[in-house]
């Protein structure tokens, strides 16, 4: 079926690939926020959300209700045009990183393969990079266009945050890349599942590390989350913001959460790989489904990980925060991409 | 300086070496504690279906009694009112009429019989006060209300359920099922 030299069942595939995935990670950075008040509340001994529906389980649908009917707000002074397009693009950059994620091995439907990521191509990782860093002006042209002093402020925080962390997190990453020798997200998950290699965190534990910390302050969440220092800066870069708008930073906020989730499980923790179970045994339509739900076990140790985290350390001062990102992780990256080169050549790889 | 207790610890001023300074260490043991969090027991009371029993020597809502046979104990004679240190009490006096002795205890009897529950300090000097043992301080307290009227308590919110025609809602209020 080619019309205008163009595969329309691919198209289709991959057009519904894509609806899916996003409405999957919306589902999911959706009850993210369910799981947020449910971890902060059992991490200081509360309930939490328990009265709308069975256990609360309603809770972000009525979270939702409520910011869909307040009133939406654009201030006077704002630049309009920029005011509106702040949340949209947050919202866009954030969902636009599931392209690359291999999210599963090929399932066979109606007699065709199809490779469960919408794009496998061969410079995924630095397509995740310049995607997260359009992220950023998400928060500045929020900040900007509200006009509000602290909104500014709190949008600088952010850019500068944003810029001095993605260095560190690019170094980390170099070391990786060495050893995997490819940008692409589908094969470093097919190395990593090889037999005899063991997942990435294997060798690189430094390099996790430091990318574990940086994605942190990439997604602005605790203990990185100036941008949003409730104490300092009113509310932080959406102070101006409500209604939908406002959900929308905060809704993009979760999905960031969700995608470096998956993108360290793919990088560091073998992605969709099972440990210590050869998926060439299995039917290929199973072994892709226990290859997802593999992933998404991960992602919600890391999801977890990330609740657990922010209940439990304050946030960083900011010359603390800008100390630890140039005088420690930078030096701590090049010192491991420097120790990962000279095994690599030692070992004569 | 000579410290006043054993328990003081001097502060620790000394540069943070590499390792402390990137936090790691210091981070985990938080995070341990919180973790164990994860497991205590909650003691939150899901309040509206469980409700935590007040003490018997509990001051809260005022009841007006009456006596075995229903009739109303209070004869209006201010002592309460003279005695409330908020001036929460008002009340309005009338003579008994002939065919109301199954109503009122004794000749004269409060018409009206006022508690502004918002100047109330809930002290109890108004049961102390009283000779006629009309007032008590029950083991409830005042409901929200939408304006501040609703909180001037007549006698109809104040007065017990009378024993001897609604003795089922006099068993229901003292929490007898």
């Amino acid at each position: 079926m080619t019309l205008f030299a163009i595969d329309w069942l691919l198209f289709i595939e991959k057009l519904s690939l894509i609806i899916i995935i996003i409405f999957a990670s919306l589902g999911i950075a959706l009850y993210m926020t369910y799981g947020e008040r449910k971890i902060a509340a059992a991490l200081q001994d509360r309930p939490g959300p328990n009265r709308a529906g069975p256990f609360g389980l309603f809770q972000p649908f009525a979270d939702g209700l409520k910011l869909i009917m307040k009133e939406e707000i654009i201030p006077n002074h704002s630049n309009k045009a920029l005011f509106i397009l702040g949340p949209a693009l947050a919202m866009t950059a954030a969902l636009m990183t599931c392209a690359v994620v291999p999210w599963g091995d090929k399932v066979v439907l109606f007699g065709r393969t199809i490779a469960l990521q919408i794009a496998d191509i061969n410079v995924g990782i630095l397509y995740v990079f310049g995607v997260v860093s359009l992220g950023v002006y998400g928060i500045m042209i929020g900040g900007w266009a509200s006009n509000n002093k602290f909104s500014l402020l709190a949008a600088l925080r952010g850019a500068s945050q944003a810029i001095s962390y993605e260095l560190a997190m690019g170094l980390s990453l170099i070391a990786l890349l060495m050893l995997t020798g490819t940008l692409q997200l589908g094969e470093i998950v097919k190395q990593q599942q090889a037999p005899g290699h063991l997942w990435n965190i294997a060798y690189q534990p430094l390099g996790f590390l430091i990318f574990l910390v940086t994605a942190f302050a990439e997604c602005n969440r605790t203990p990185f989350d100036l941008p949003e220092a409730e104490n300092e800066l009113n509310m932080g870069f959406h102070q101006e913001y409500s209604s939908m708008k406002l959900g929308f930073y905060l809704f993009s906020e979760y999905i960031n959460m969700f995608i470096s989730s998956v993108i360290m499980a793919t990088l560091f923790f073998g992605g969709y790989d099972v440990p210590f179970l050869d998926e060439s045994t299995l039917t290929p339509n199973i072994a892709a489904i226990v290859g997802i739900v593999a992933l998404l076990i991960k992602v919600v140790c890391f999801i977890f990980f990330f609740m657990w985290v922010r209940w439990t350390i304050p946030r960083f001062r900011y010359d603390q925060l800008m100390n630890l990102g140039w005088k420690k992780l930078i030096p701590l990256a090049l010192a491991n991409m420097l120790i990962t080169g000279a095994v690599i050549l030692w070992l004569h790889k | 300086m000579q410290a006043l207790t054993n328990r003081a610890k001097e502060v620790d001023r000394r540069q943070m070496t590499f390792l402390e300074s990137i936090y790691l260490w210091n981070i985990f043991k938080g995070m341990i504690v919180t973790f164990k969090h994860l497991f205590k027991k909650r003691p939150t009371i899901q309040y509206p279906e469980q409700q935590r029993t007040f003490s018997p020597v509990f001051r809260g809502l005022h009841v007006l009694n009456r006596d075995e046979e229903g009739r109303e104990r209070c004869t209006a004679c201010g002592l309460c009112a003279v005695a409330c240190p908020a001036e929460a009490i008002t009340m309005e006096a009338a003579e008994r009429l002939p065919g109301e002795e199954n109503l009122y205890r004794e000749e004269k009897y409060a018409a009206r019989y006022e508690i502004n529950m918002l100047r109330c300090i809930f002290c109890g000097l108004c049961e102390e006060a009283c000779p006629k043992d009309a007032i008590y301080l029950s083991e409830t307290f005042a409901p929200a209300n939408y304006n501040r009227r609703g909180f001037v308590y007549g006698k109809q919110d104040l007065l017990i359920p009378n024993p001897k025609t609604e003795a089922p809602e006099l068993a229901k209020a003292k929490g007898i099922h």
